[in-house]
């Protein structure tokens, strides 16, 4: 008889039931599987009901994320022996209003993310045959703010963002960092504007949760730091030299 | 652009506990961390009493010193010196993430910044401190 | 641009933070316990004013006070509307924590400058 583990699964659904409720599965404890792995057996095998998110199943599409037993992880990247006996418990990513089971509204996220600009901003456009020179010590500057897959982990793991839904939160801070530092961008000015507000950088305490739990290494926490820096140090100048001209 | 009316009251809406910080040891950490602020701002105005007491004569200053031997506050010193150091060290071990210093091409490592941080917090208590001892 | 306090008192925060943890450990240590517990002997009423009486030192006594102060209003502020999700008691709350840091550096300021 094959090891089993018992995976116990919020579920919700609106329609049958106003409140949400758990239930159990037991699946085989396989030393390759992943939680996700569990999860499509699930649905395979025992319950076509269950709803939950999930794409590329490695850890590049930031699809799958979900509470499991309270750390917000990727359910591709999290391997099910870990939790050996068990139980397990999954539930949807903390922080977000849960459509159903497991699923996620994330629309405040994408929201957010407009706000940031996150694209490439110039004064006046070039022409198409104009290149945008960057050095390997440029790219450096960004690239680990560049990684973000938008996954929310660091949302769900963000207490500020739990008890302010209007704090814009860390990715899109990081996002947001992640253009400021690229030497082709100058929009450094117009998302310091939108970000100095009483829900951008200043609501952070710095709990540092959100670079604990991101699987891409992309520190929004630091990203952030910097940002006040940056913040501070442009609030100072203004005020000490304020003839001098904003970027 | 993202619809915003979606009909989200039929999403599930999980609240913040008011203890929401007690569920997770990172949490706890934080808020410890945090309320070192008091032990600071206490000593600040302890600071300033020996200063007033200073200003205000010999039987003053001699008053204050009788004060701070008293055993409670010995005991409120030693909690707060415990908070005082656990401040120290949890600053200046994140203060890189705030300061990202470029020297030529290349970002001088984490380490490096955190170390000068503990040598200049040694530096400054033994020039105090050699003046208390000598 | 609109203008927001939000990043001056963050600096002040920031300030404080870095001049209490290399100050403030060692001026406890010896004023708190080493001499209270008969570790070293307090120095002399005239040896220790003498050594404050410079204006250098207490420019630099006033700058460690003041920004303590400040570094802990801004962060007990956050401290209480998060931890006790004051919400409603925001604006009060920040009154009250810059507020009395304010009192208390005016009254530093005094102090020093009479000293």
């Amino acid at each position: 008889m094959d090891k089993q583990i018992t995976l116990e699964i919020f579920r919700y659904n609106p329609d049958e039931a106003p409140e949400p409720g758990f239930q159990s599965y037991e699946v085989p404890l396989n030393k390759d599987w992943v939680i996700l792995d569990a999860l499509n057996y699930i649905k395979d095998q025992m319950d076509g009901t269950l709803s939950y998110r999930w794409s590329c199943r490695m850890g590049v599409c930031g699809s799958c994320g979900m509470m499991v037993n309270d750390k917000p992880v990727l359910t591709c990247a999290t391997f099910l022996e870990k939790f050996a006996p068990g139980p397990i418990r999954i539930e949807p990513l903390e922080n977000f209003p849960v459509v159903r089971d497991l699923i996620i509204d994330m629309s405040d996220f994408l929201t957010k993310l407009q706000k940031v600009k996150p694209w490439i901003i110039r004064e006046e456009e070039g022409s198409l045959e104009e290149e945008y020179l960057q050095t390997p010590s440029q790219l450096a500057d960004y690239k680990p703010y560049s990684m973000c897959i938008n996954c929310m982990l660091c949302y769900a793991a963000c207490p500020v963002y739990g008890l302010e839904p209007d704090f814009v939160g860390p990715a899109a801070l990081a996002l947001a960092q992640r253009y400021n530092m690229d030497n082709r961008d100058q929009g450094n000015q117009q998302r310091m504007e939108a970000l100095s507000d009483d829900h951008g950088m200043w609501q952070c305490t710095f709990v540092g949760d959100c670079s604990a739990v991101c699987p891409k290494n992309v520190d929004p926490a630091g990203a952030i730091q910097r940002y006040k820096v940056e913040g501070a140090g442009h609030w100072w100048k203004s005020l000490l030299l304020p003839w001098g001209k904003d970027k | 652009m993202i619809q915003q009316d979606v009909t989200i009251s039929r999403f599930y809406k999980r609240k913040m506990p008011i203890l929401w910080w007690t569920k997770r040891r990172s949490h706890i950490r934080f808020i410890v961390r945090e309320l070192t602020s008091l032990p600071v701002a206490y000593f600040a105005v302890v600071l300033l009493f020996l200063i007033r007491a200073l200003s205000q004569g010999p039987e003053a200053y001699a008053a204050y010193l009788a004060t701070m031997r008293l055993p409670a506050m010995i005991l409120l010193h030693l909690i707060a010196f415990a908070g005082l150091i656990f401040h120290s060290i949890t600053w200046f071990n994140l203060a890189p993430k705030a300061m990202v210093i470029k020297v030529g091409k290349n970002r001088v490592p984490d380490t490096m910044i955190i170390l000068a941080n503990y040598l200049g917090w040694i530096v400054v208590s033994v020039v105090i401190a050699w003046f208390f001892i000598s | 641009m609109k203008f927001r306090t939000e990043p001056f008192w963050w600096s002040l925060f920031g300030a404080g933070g870095a001049i209490s943890a290399l100050f403030l450990p060692i001026l406890l240590l010896i004023f708190g316990l080493a001499i209270p517990l008969g570790w070293i002997e307090a120095p002399t009423y005239a040896r220790l004013t003498a050594w404050v009486a410079p204006i250098l030192v207490r420019l630099l006594l006033f700058a460690i006070i003041a920004l303590s102060l400040f570094h802990w209003a801004h962060r007990f502020r956050f401290t209480l509307y998060e931890g006790l999700q004051l919400h409603h008691l925001n604006k009060t709350v920040a009154v009250l924590c810059y507020g009395t840091a304010i009192v208390l550096t005016l009254f530093a300021g005094y102090t020093l400058w009479n000293f």
